[in-house]
């Protein structure tokens, strides 16, 4: 984190709750250089998240109002926040299992019912704080703790379901290129509809080691490999890609 | 308690309403900003009062997409400042547990209108129960209190709903309106009076919010916007609110606490109401709807020459325990009927030392007649 972003954690708190390689401090940087940039007042902004490792970017790290709530259901009580005070900016920052699993109806109805929601889901493709499990988000055929001879199902992809539901602002980026990243973050807060931004950040601990990846940075060269912008592209994505880009 | 007084804000005067209006409009008189709610018989009426009433009188509504989504909204919006509420019934309240908890650990005043229906699971949905008695108090798991009140009537369909708001607000829990489908759905007369006391959260700005050097303290509340910078986390935290899920002796002082928060202010909280108590022998205790029935069955019972008395409580949750206790001494029994197979009829034998107990059970769909209890009065002579 560079020091310039300090003025928004907390003074407590010290040490990351990441582990080595993860991708959601480049997530955390990324959101707070948005937040700088449009100069956000963050005395009034408040920061909704769920459960799992994606849930800590904001709480307790970031200096302003947290809501650290239930599994699977920050979006709701970020709807009762925003509807009780509009005048609160409302970001929920959580991971795909949280709001895509056991949130996933209340990510799409929230889509539906078009408040002016900023949800930002750090996807890493699995659940990293309960020890690897198989998350809606899993590639097929991937390794993870309960589908150890890869994983049967589909996966979801989440910027389209959202945009299905509804939502006016759906962008996917990674934090491989956290200048695009910064750019649909910004856009979203901005916003005063309902905004999605999926953010492809990668396990290491969880999800590197189980599906073979020798280190933290061949799952980057891995995931800059397969992002793909496809607003800019003039051609069909290559096979395997991951469509990055504003939907 | 500090009450201020109000203007009550719906139309005063003798009306004739539905107990779930009555309940809607307490909770308009109160103060409530914030409804957030899935439909669910036999309660729904009182989320279509909302609907059409709270963003006229400046609040918010909305529809959610399931119970556990209504109460994490209820939840949100309280944070913000807002009093807020939902209404529901036997499933709901099932599925909004795990976050009734969180608002209880959270201190988060939110109060949940619980027209019960009969049980368990989809049961009969339109008809009269109230199974719920240990659902509400337990339901959520770990250690936590709650607040709940058993209304008997319109009039305190009305009044009770203030009273809830008014406990959650001052004690930071959750607190429930005990309500009864044949309650919610009665109509009846209701003195609707011109003021009402309503008791406003207390905010001290710097003070810690979630935690006093009080072992039984209620911290002040702040909300989202006040430049608090507040950490509100169901993980257990410190008294400004950092996570700190280390130091066994640390998590039993907080869970400690929250609990005598209220169990420590029981004289202040739980309220009754005697009739022929003073020389009876055999004594109801009754709560909700079958009360009226066994007030009913009192009065025939004393025509018949039997001294009969009722305890009508109206405070269930924190149950009343020295009241039980203080009121067994001197009689030869007590009566407890009940629209379930014996909820709080075990929480009175527990305080009613040697004195005999007879538990009367319906669990039909039906209200309990005063018949019946005047039945096994006369059986207990």
């Amino acid at each position: 984190m560079a020091r310039s972003m300090e003025k928004y954690l907390r003074p407590e708190v010290v040490t990351t709750p990441f582990c080595p390689g993860c991708g959601h401090g480049v997530l955390m940087g990324s959101l707070l250089r948005a937040i700088d940039q449009l100069g956000l007042d963050m005395d009034q902004t408040v920061f909704v998240s769920g459960i799992g490792c994606a849930a800590w970017i904001p709480s307790p790290n970031f200096a302003a109002d947290t809501l650290h709530t239930l599994h699977g259901r920050a979006v709701a009580f970020a709807s009762g926040v925003k509807k009780a005070n509009p005048d609160l900016k409302v970001i929920v920052v959580s991971g795909d299992g949280d709001l895509a699993s056991i949130g996933g109806n209340h990510l799409i109805h929230a889509a539906r019912r078009n408040l002016d929601l900023t949800v930002i889901c750090a996807n890493n493709m699995i659940y990293g704080m309960t020890g690897g499990q198989m998350a809606p988000t899993t590639p097929q055929g991937h390794l993870t703790a309960t589908s150890v001879k890869g994983n049967p199902y589909r996966p979801f992809d989440l910027s389209k379901l959202v945009k299905g539901a509804g939502a006016p602002y759906v962008a996917r980026g990674a934090v491989v290129r956290p200048y695009e990243l910064i750019g649909y973050l910004k856009k979203a807060i901005a916003s005063e509809e309902f905004a999605f931004v999926e953010v492809m950040s990668p396990c290491p601990t969880q999800y590197g080691r189980r599906n073979k990846y020798d280190s933290p940075g061949a799952m980057y060269d891995r995931l800059g490999e397969m992002c793909a912008n496809f607003s800019d592209a003039d051609c069909p994505l290559p096979e395997g890609a991951l469509p990055l880009g504003e939907f | 308690m500090p009450l201020s007084t109000v203007n009550n804000p719906v139309q005063a005067g003798r009306r004739y309403l539905s107990g779930n209006d009555a309940a809607a409009e307490g909770a308009i008189a109160a103060g409530c900003r914030f409804y957030g709610g899935y439909p669910i018989t036999p309660s729904s009426e009182i989320m279509e009062y909302m609907s059409r009433e709270l963003e006229a009188r400046g609040g918010a509504f909305l529809q959610m997409e399931d119970e556990i989504a209504s109460i994490s909204s209820v939840v949100g919006a309280s944070w913000t400042g807002a009093k807020a509420m939902t209404a529901t019934s036997g499933p709901g309240v099932s599925l909004m547990q795990e976050c009734l908890g969180y608002a209880a650990f959270t201190e988060t005043p939110v109060v949940v209108v619980d027209v019960q229906r009969a049980g368990p699971c989809t049961g009969q949905a339109t008809k009269v129960g109230a199974g719920d008695i240990m659902a509400v108090k337990w339901g959520s798991h770990g250690d936590y209190q709650v607040v709940a009140l058993s209304p008997w009537s319109v009039q305190e369909m009305f009044s009770l709903t203030v009273e809830a708001f008014n406990l959650s607000e001052r004690l930071r829990v959750p607190a429930f309106l005990l309500a009864e489908e044949a309650t919610g759905h009665l109509r009846e007369r209701v003195d609707m009076p011109e003021t009402v006391e309503v008791y406003n959260r207390d905010y001290v700005p710097g003070e810690p919010p979630f935690g006093t050097d009080d072992p039984a303290g209620i911290p002040s509340m702040p909300s989202f916007g006040d430049g608090e910078k507040l950490m509100v986390t169901g993980s257990t935290h410190d008294r400004f609110g950092f996570r700190k899920t280390e130091g066994p002796a640390f998590h039993d002082a907080l869970v400690r606490r929250l609990s005598n928060k209220v169990l420590s202010r029981k004289n202040e909280i739980c309220r009754h109401e005697g009739y022929h108590l003073d020389d009876a022998e055999l004594v109801v205790v009754a709560y909700g709807f079958t009360a009226r029935s066994a007030l009913s069955a009192v009065r025939a019972a004393r025509q018949a020459g039997i001294k009969a008395g009722l305890l009508r409580l109206i405070t269930i949750w924190p149950f009343d325990n020295e009241l039980i206790s203080r009121v067994a001494g001197g009689i030869k029994g007590f009566l407890v009927p009940e629209m379930n197979l014996g909820q709080v009829d075990g929480l009175v034998r527990a305080y009613a030392g040697s004195t005999p107990v007879r538990s009367l059970t319906q669990v039909n769909g039906s209200t309990i007649s005063p018949a019946s209890i005047l039945a096994a009065l006369k059986e207990m002579c």
